[in-house]
């Protein structure tokens, strides 16, 4: 029995297409212990979003749990029944989703969609409509929203991209939970307010003390906020380590490119990136996915799947290159 | 945009399609085949007589100048003189009308509710048995024309089972009833006013093949829409959201998942129920009830001018106003249209 909000163990998740099942996750692993701060970096398409759907029960209807294994706090989450799961997502963690637009419902105002969340958590009887509104307008104050009485009366379509992301941030916060998952929170707004939001999150987060994952592209935001970071590649957990560790050495050579394919202020140029792109997942490539795109393959790369092992305490790899035979 | 600019712009639209709508009826009355003058008098009435009387009913006159009375007359309520009835239009409009809009109001209600079941149950169940039936059906339903729905109702239901009637608006001895109790127009308004709630049930007995005949298509399509709208809605991601913020399974369903699926089905619903009272036609002929289209197909096979341009012009009004009534409700439904409509 931990208190361990979360861990997964060898996650499989695929999406039944008509060309067959792509299989998109391939064995994840992802640990996060009371009041840490996690980082997952990884390309588009990774699974990143997946594994945090999987998380929270609310994947697509075509997807498919193959194996694996999520627990909160020792429970597993992929055996709860109704009622538990609600109370989990109610009580326990909350999603801010990657493009906010598609995230709230259009066609219901902002302080409908905000009630009913605080309605549904809470013991309202005796309260008045006047309380929750009340409420309401003390959410939107602490995501730093300017004239919340209007946003409340608005509609999603009304408001400008970061006001959304805000008003999302806003419901993830209106109840007193202690996990935040943050899927690329900042990747569809504009730039000049990517920062804002951000930094926006990192301050709640470490008022209220909670635990967070965190994915994001920029690495240079998750450098400077999150506790470990993993790094993910084609549906795979590859490296993970604490931060600073994972930066000045990463073992992985997928995260190596990762992290060298960062343009740097000081250095010359464009840096090199990595060849190729993700593969295809419903005929992925055999043994270690990353192996047609890395630049040191061995023969047995090909054939089987690496383990993920420690190579040193807190720095895990999946690579036979750090395999002792 | 205000809501009242929103109404005040669908009417304004409304009032030129009807405009438009009399020009060209009125137009094509005038030019079809057959001398209405001709089909008043007997055999043998001599052309003096003819063209005096021609003169008296204004035939004789430019179509413009023809209109442009007819347009005057209908603003003070007088549509005209009927040649085959020998009375006002007006009269008949207001005789055979009310008679073919309660049926066309049952109609419509039995396509919102049984469209709204039928496509909610099988969204709910997308890909499952009732989902299955339910699309099976509605594609029998759709690809069925209404008058032979009609007939298949009346030989099961009327014929075989009896346990609707085969035809008519009431029991013979309710007929003599409402007959002398004839207040509004419409039978079943009147059995109420005349607190003979016997009658008002026998009215909707009557009713219930022919209405569903008449709605069972549109139903059908409606029923799809829905469904189509919750499959699809099911996957977006403000329903993943919904649910990820441990909302009750109820809520996120019959509201976060059903206002937004519902909207395009009223759409198509508005104009369904718009376009009933000329489906009717034959509908009504099925069952021998004596409304408003009976009338209006003896009317054209008569060449009854007035008549014919009275029907499609109240046929035309009745498609605006169901139009307008459908506009609101879908701009009331969804904020994006009354709160941004193009072109602002």
């Amino acid at each position: 029995m931990t208190d361990r909000p979360i861990e997964i163990k060898d996650l499989h998740v695929g999406y039944k297409t008509y060309r067959g099942t792509s299989k998109v996750l391939n064995g994840v692993h992802l640990t996060v212990d009371v009041g840490e701060k996690i980082g997952i970096i990884g390309e588009s398409g990774c699974g990143k979003t997946t594994t945090m759907k999987t998380i929270l029960q609310i994947l697509p209807t075509n997807a498919v749990i193959q194996e694996g294994e999520v627990h909160f706090r020792s429970k597993d989450v992929l055996r709860m029944s109704k009622n538990e799961l609600n109370e989990l997502r109610r009580k326990h963690m909350a999603m801010i989703f990657q493009d906010p637009t598609a995230a709230l419902n259009p066609v219901f105002k902002i302080e409908t969609q905000l009630i009913d969340i605080i309605k549904s958590s809470e013991e309202y009887e005796g309260k008045k409509k006047e309380d929750f509104r009340a409420k309401c307008i003390r959410l939107l104050k602490e995501v730093a929203l300017p004239d919340p009485e209007r946003v409340l009366d608005s509609y999603p379509f009304q408001l400008s991209g970061g006001m959304r992301q805000r008003v999302c941030i806003a419901m993830a916060l209106a109840t007193p939970r202690y996990l935040l998952i943050a899927d690329e929170p900042t990747t569809n707004l504009d730039v000049t307010i990517q920062d804002q939001v951000l930094l926006l999150i990192e301050n709640i987060v470490e008022k209220r003390k909670l635990s967070v994952i965190l994915i994001s592209q920029a690495l240079g935001a998750v450098k400077g906020f999150v506790d470990k970071v993993y790094v993910m590649y084609a549906g795979s957990t590859v490296e993970v380590a604490e931060t600073k560790e994972l930066f000045s050495n990463p073992l992985h050579p997928y995260a190596r490119g990762l992290l060298e394919s960062t343009p740097k202020l000081t250095g010359g140029g464009f840096s090199e990136g990595i060849k190729g792109r993700v593969p295809d997942y419903i005929d992925p490539p055999s043994g270690c996915r990353f192996h047609p795109r890395c630049n040191q393959v061995l023969s047995r790369c090909e054939k089987e799947k690496p383990p993920f092992i420690d190579i040193v305490r807190n720095h895990g790899v999946a690579c036979w290159l750090y395999h002792k035979k | 945009m205000k809501m009242k600019t929103y109404i005040a712009r669908r009417l304004g639209f409304a009032l030129f399609s009807l405009i438009g709508l009399s020009i060209l009826v009125f137009y094509l009355a005038r030019v079809i085949p057959g001398d209405p003058v001709l089909m008043m008098v007997p055999p043998g009435t001599s052309p003096k007589v003819i063209e005096e009387l021609r003169h008296t009913l204004g035939l004789d006159k430019p179509l413009y100048q023809q209109y442009l009375f007819w347009l005057e007359d209908v603003f003070r309520g007088d549509l005209g003189f009927s040649v085959y009835t020998q009375r006002s239009v007006t009269n008949d409009v207001l005789e055979y009308l009310p008679i073919s809009l309660e049926l066309v109001v049952l109609a419509a209600l039995m396509e919102i509710v049984g469209s709204f079941l039928l496509g909610v149950l099988a969204g709910m169940h997308a890909y499952k048995w009732p989902d299955n039936l339910v699309r099976i059906v509605s594609y029998i339903g759709i690809s069925v024309p209404a008058f032979v729905w009609a007939i298949i109702f009346q030989l099961i239901f009327a014929l075989q089972l009896s346990l609707f009637p085969t035809g008519g608006l009431l029991d013979s001895q309710y007929m003599d009833i409402m007959r002398a109790r004839r207040v509004t127009g419409f039978t079943s308004l009147d059995s109420l006013i005349a607190g003979r709630f016997d009658a008002f049930v026998n009215f909707v007995w009557h009713a219930t093949l022919p209405a569903l005949a008449l709605c069972i298509g549109g139903m059908a399509q409606d029923a799809r829409i829905i469904r189509a709208g919750m499959v699809e809605n099911k996957e977006k991601e403000y329903i993943a959201m919904a649910k990820s913020q441990g909302l009750p399974q109820r809520l996120v369903m019959f509201k976060y998942l059903l206002k937004p699926s519902i909207i395009p089905a009223v759409t198509v619903m508005g104009m369904d129920i718009a376009a009933m009272l000329g489906n009717a036609f034959l509908v009504e002929k099925v069952f021998m009830w004596p409304g408003f289209s009976q009338h209006a197909i003896a009317a054209m096979l008569r060449s009854d001018l007035n008549t014919i341009v009275a029907t499609v012009i109240v046929i035309g009004i009745i498609f605006a106003i169901v139009n307008i009534i459908t506009d609101i409700m879908v701009a009331y439904l969804d904020p994006r249209i009354r709160l941004m409509e193009k072109g602002e």
